[in-house]
């Protein structure tokens, strides 16, 4: 892990309409790290890795990937940068095979130079999707629907992928199945920023964390010493 | 003679018919299904088709089909237009403007042909569109043979294009889901303009073909849209094949309450069809 800063979002205010979300939200994302993002639900999480993303954009503050402003791009020249979020409740395309979705993931123009290739990492990582390829995408079991959303972003070849909520409704075991993954994508260098409601499961994966509460981030920190805080054992672990 | 005599005749007309209902159809099946817009110039659109072929055989001597080489780049171009500068700007606003603009769209079309062709009715008549073939003793127009094959060709081609090339994918994916799509890096603006384009491209074929068939007057679109919109209900909208399947059971109703009901009746019957069906099966007999 370098020190090299590759996402840099600084005080950005973002609005669903008259409703503010986010308050002047700052955070960083390293080279090569696997950053948690923790919150109860409407602290903003979503939101915040959906203004990344492009779908939202912030009415103030700006957004830097790879030195480049992104503030105010689209999500498909985002995506073309190398950002792609894999959704909060996989939103994996349910009437297209397996493979169709995965190659649907490599419409950008950088995912499509490097198909092939990527193709072959997805299926290193999660060979179930191998096996089922041919297979419709809604008949796969949830955790399976989950690798596919994950293969998914691989397609686009990006350098940094937003994770949204990937253990929601699975069970312990393909959880601890797609973290493994995640740490394998993550040796290859990917940089990963997740959002979990699971904390303590989150502080255990992650490099560093941040906690956004109420729209605003109240604390950051390496996931180790964040799990020490008073302050999250209290609120989080109920301690 | 109302429900004696043959019954083949009015069940292969019904079956030919078929696949000119559904070649209207398809054009708005797909704009649905995509971006969930029920475009009420469709049919209107599918008529500009008709008139464009029928300038191009008056006044240059081209021969209808022919005339598709310059009818269909037209109306792709027309079609991306008013998805881009019309629709994408209306879908921000509600959901309604773009129902408005499309019924605008509507009554400019088809003023416009009034303006430039009178209400007079015209038809698209070459030589072989008048000629008919036999089966058996009974004889049948060619032009609904067309009809039905370039109908099939249609349905295929959309269906093939969809499921196979980089764009068709890419215009799935976000009828499936919108935001999925826009995070795997497609532009879904320009994605919903070739949809439209494609979906124009469509009725540019049936307007020549339906020319070829019926006669038509600057508002025959109205009624049109009405057969699309049943054949549209019948099969399942945003289903390219059961878009198809509707056309022909749809077809088939018509020609047979003609058969049994006589001719007077036959629309009648097929809009109980239509209302039975969206009674009992709202999603289309094949539609998901």
């Amino acid at each position: 892990m370098s020190e090299e800063i590759v996402l840099q979002i600084s005080k950005i205010d973002v609005f669903h309409g008259t409703f503010q979300a986010l308050w002047d939200v700052s955070l960083e994302v390293k080279q090569g790290e696997m950053l948690a993002l923790i919150g109860a639900n409407t602290s903003g999480k979503t939101t915040l890795l959906d203004t990344i993303s492009g779908l939202l954009h912030p009415s103030k503050g700006s957004i830097e990937f790879g030195g480049k402003d992104i503030t105010r791009l689209d999500p498909h020249q985002i995506v073309e940068l190398g950002i792609t979020q894999v959704p909060e409740g996989r939103r994996i395309f349910p009437d297209v095979t397996v493979l169709d979705n995965l190659i649907i993931g490599s419409y950008s123009r950088k995912g499509r130079a490097k198909r092939e290739q990527n193709l072959k990492k997805v299926y290193e990582h999660f060979p179930i999707l191998k096996e089922r390829k041919r297979q419709i995408a809604k008949t796969l079991s949830g955790g399976e629907q989950q690798m596919l959303a994950i293969g998914r972003g691989l397609m686009a070849d990006p350098k940094l992928m937003l994770i949204d909520e990937m253990s929601l409704g699975l069970a312990p075991i393909v959880i601890d199945e797609l973290f493994r993954a995640l740490k394998e994508i993550g040796g290859r260098g990917m940089t990963i920023l997740f959002v979990e409601q699971n904390v303590r499961r989150s502080l255990q994966e992650a490099d560093r964390a941040y906690i956004l509460e109420t729209g605003r981030v109240v604390l950051s920190g390496a996931a180790v010493e964040l799990g020490e805080e008073d302050q999250v054992k209290k609120a989080y672990f109920g301690l | 003679m109302i429900g004696s005599g043959d019954i083949i005749t009015p069940l292969v007309m019904g079956f030919l018919l078929g696949g000119l209902y559904a070649l209207i159809a398809l054009g708005l099946s797909l704009v649905f299904g995509v971006m969930r817009l029920i475009n009420l110039a469709h049919g209107d659109l599918v008529i500009l088709g008709s008139y464009m072929a029928y300038g191009l055989m008056t006044l240059l001597g081209l021969d209808p089909i022919v005339s598709l080489v310059i009818c269909i780049p037209v109306m792709f171009v027309l079609g991306f237009g008013i998805q881009k500068y019309l629709m994408g700007r209306a879908f921000g606003i509600s959901a309604e403007v773009p129902l408005i603009i499309a019924f605008g769209i509507s009554l400019i079309i088809q003023n416009a042909n009034q303006i430039l062709w009178t209400p007079l009715s015209r038809g698209i008549n070459t030589s072989y569109s008048l000629m008919s073939f036999n089966i058996g003793q009974r004889q049948f127009p060619v032009s609904y043979l067309l009809d039905f094959i370039v109908g099939i060709m249609v349905m295929f081609a959309l269906r093939e294009f969809l499921g196979r090339t980089y764009l068709g994918k890419a215009i799935t994916a976000a009828s499936q889901d919108k935001r999925a799509a826009q995070l795997m890096g497609i532009n879904t603006h320009r994605i919903y303009g070739y949809a439209f384009a494609i979906a124009m491209v469509s009725a540019a074929i049936a307007g020549v073909f339906l020319g070829m068939t019926f006669p038509f007057t600057p508002t025959s679109g109205t009624s049109l849209l009405t057969v699309a919109f049943g054949t549209v209900i019948i099969g399942g909208l945003g289903s390219m094949l059961g878009t198809f399947l509707g056309g022909m059971i749809l077809g088939m109703v018509q020609t047979m309450g003609g058969y049994f009901f006589g001719p007077a009746t036959q629309m009648l019957i097929l809009y109980i069809i239509v209302l039975v069906i969206l009674a009992i099966r709202p999603q289309g007999l094949f539609g998901r």
